[in-house]
């Protein structure tokens, strides 16, 4: 590898004297001021600022609708068009999770049920979003399209036993899916 | 019976000044100093700390544009651990805060915070102790700030704080010449070493840096006024700057670098011993930017003329002068300390030799030849003009050597080559 020698840069005598640079300094950061003061910082409008400097102020303002589609919040089971939750309890998601988030207590579902081949279901699904990390692996290797990444991001509880999202909880977060592969619907 | 109200006056003011406007203005700058460096950074900056009254049962809470966030941050600081780490020297450790934060409050003392009061007949000074010699007890009580810092460094008994130290007595040494030298222009001009004098006299006839107006009207500066605004100017950089040197600020914040030292001198401490540190660092830089205030802009006084005038406003007996002067100090200093702040977020900090660079190099041999060309203009009416020619070649063949010294020093070596 060669050795490149760099020189530095020779410095005439006004830039020696510094002053000079020192003032051009304080008008920077004093346009910077102002322009956040006025709301017009750089970025201040694709930001949805709050209209002091490039900030959005949170609990007021909301990034919600800003939101990327491929945003990875809470996790959540849905139900399909028929109302049947996908969830078949494999235990994938719970074996692929990373912090080990995920607590799975599968159950057979009775013969008289309407939906008695499927064979399984949850009878407890349990995320603990203090462990969480949003990485989204269950739903990349859930067979059944039943777990989802949602766009809720506001999780919060005043105790831990709050912050574990049950089987019902997360089909609220969850809802209803509509669109997705029918592999248990004979219909169609 | 009189000694006691005298005492009572004293213990009085020193409430008032040191314990009513020195120390809240140290929260007040610390919220200044969020807020500006903020909005510098296109940020917010803490808006939300107020009064919740939402918890009482009202609509909305009261936020007053984030205020009581100081008070929040003391309240996190005093309810923290005070961890005392196991390999300190304990006396000294525990000595050091308090010698940091001391000898800032005891230099409020000499600032004049504004034009004497006169209640029902009684005149008061609004000084603590209105001795002559001001600016010395000054700077010979702020320098102790540094054996504080000194031995913080020394007492942590581990590396960073003690490079932090003795950084700080190295930076100390070498700015402690320039800082003193270059008030001796300002001394030579007032004659005087008593700051209310000082200030009264910037009251009457002009502020040093803004000579507009003599005995109480408004003049364009005589000759040899106007020619002394080179050397007060000079002085006022050189002064402004050792300053910044003196109490830490950027960019000369060597001992508490925080990219290269971890915290400085203050890493071993917690809770309410670093809190001191940070309230002594923060008192002396508005006790130095009061002393520049008082020594190169007018102190209290509200200038172009204006001051005798104000000072005869009276209301039931109780002459207000006196209070508007106040407020017109305290509005400079918080216009000073604002741009400490702004200093402090515009100018990267200095390498340690560059430091060294400006303060040995630089500063001092300026602030040395400015004292003789303050001297010879202030001399100048008194001398013929033989004399004078003579002086000012002198000084600037002085100059050329020092400049023509300066450079040779500089000179880099060759890189040797093996």
């Amino acid at each position: 590898m060669a050795v490149v020698k760099l020189q530095r840069p020779k410095l005439n005598f006004g830039e020696k004297i510094y002053f000079g640079a020192l003032i051009k300094g304080f008008f920077l950061t004093m346009s910077h001021a102002f322009r956040t003061l006025r709301g017009k910082s750089v970025g201040a409008k694709e930001l949805a600022s709050s209209g002091l400097g490039v900030t959005m102020q949170f609990p007021e303002q909301r990034w919600d609708e800003h939101l990327p589609e491929y945003y990875r919040g809470a996790p959540a089971l849905v139900t399909d068009e028929q109302g049947r939750e996908r969830c078949v309890s494999c235990q994938l998601c719970e074996f692929i999770c990373p912090p080990k988030a995920i607590k799975i207590i599968p159950a057979e579902i009775p013969s008289d049920d309407p939906w008695a081949k499927v064979e399984k279901r949850p009878l407890e699904f349990e995320i603990d979003m203090i462990r969480c990390i949003y990485c989204g692996m269950c739903e990349e290797v859930c067979p059944e399209q039943a777990i989802y990444l949602r766009k809720d991001y506001l999780i919060t509880g005043l105790k831990r036993a709050d912050m574990v999202h049950d089987k019902k909880k997360l089909y609220e977060i969850g809802g209803t899916r509509v669109g997705l592969v029918n592999k248990w619907n004979e219909l169609k | 019976m009189d000694l006691l109200i005298q005492l009572a006056i004293i213990i009085t003011k020193v409430v008032i000044f040191t314990f009513g406007i020195v120390l809240s203005l140290v929260p007040l700058s610390v919220y200044f100093e969020r807020r500006f460096s903020a909005i510098i950074q296109d940020r917010v900056g803490p808006n939300r700390v107020g009064i919740p009254l939402t918890l009482l049962g009202f609509k909305k809470d009261f936020h007053f544009f984030g205020l009581i966030q100081p008070v929040a941050d003391g309240l996190k600081l005093f309810l923290k651990e005070d961890f005392t780490p196991d390999h300190v020297r304990k006396a000294f450790y525990w000595l050091a805060p308090a010698l940091t934060v001391v000898p800032a409050l005891i230099t409020v003392c000499v600032i004049p915070f504004g034009s004497p009061i006169s209640i029902f007949g009684h005149t008061e000074k609004l000084v603590i102790a209105d001795i002559d010699i001001g600016p010395l007890f000054v700077f010979s009580v702020a320098s102790l700030t540094v054996y504080g810092i000194t031995l913080a460094g020394w007492a942590s008994n581990s590396k960073f704080p003690f490079i932090g130290g003795v950084r700080s007595t190295a930076q100390m040494i070498s700015y402690e010449i320039a800082l003193g030298l270059s008030i001796i222009p300002v001394l030579l001009y007032y004659g005087d070493l008593n700051l209310s004098k000082i200030v009264q006299y910037q009251a009457d006839n002009g502020w040093l840096l803004l000579p507009f107006w003599k005995n109480g009207s408004l003049s364009l500066p005589d000759l040899n006024t106007a020619l002394f605004w080179i050397p007060a100017f000079i002085a006022f950089l050189i002064f402004t700057i050792s300053i910044f040197a003196e109490t830490n600020r950027m960019p000369f914040d060597l001992p508490e670098c925080e990219t290269e030292l971890v915290g400085g001198y203050h890493t071993e401490y917690s809770s309410m011993k670093f809190a001191m540190f940070f309230m002594g660092e923060y008192a002396a830089m508005v006790i130095g930017s009061a002393l520049i205030i008082t020594l190169f802009l007018g102190g209290w006084s509200i200038g172009f003329g204006l001051d005798a005038y104000v000072q005869k406003w009276e209301i039931f007996g109780i002459g207000i002068g006196g209070f508007i002067h106040m407020g017109c100090f305290l509005t400079k200093l918080i216009a000073f300390i604002l741009f400490f702040i702004l200093v402090r977020w515009t100018v990267p900090r200095f390498r340690y030799d560059q430091l060294m660079k400006l303060g040995w190099v630089v500063f001092f041999e300026a602030a040395l030849i400015n004292v003789f060309l303050a001297a010879l203009i202030l001399a100048a009416p008194q001398l013929t003009g033989a004399i004078i020619a003579i002086g000012a070649v002198l000084l600037i063949v002085l100059t050329l050597s020092v400049i023509w010294v300066a450079k040779v020093s500089e000179e880099t070596p060759k890189i040797l080559r093996a």
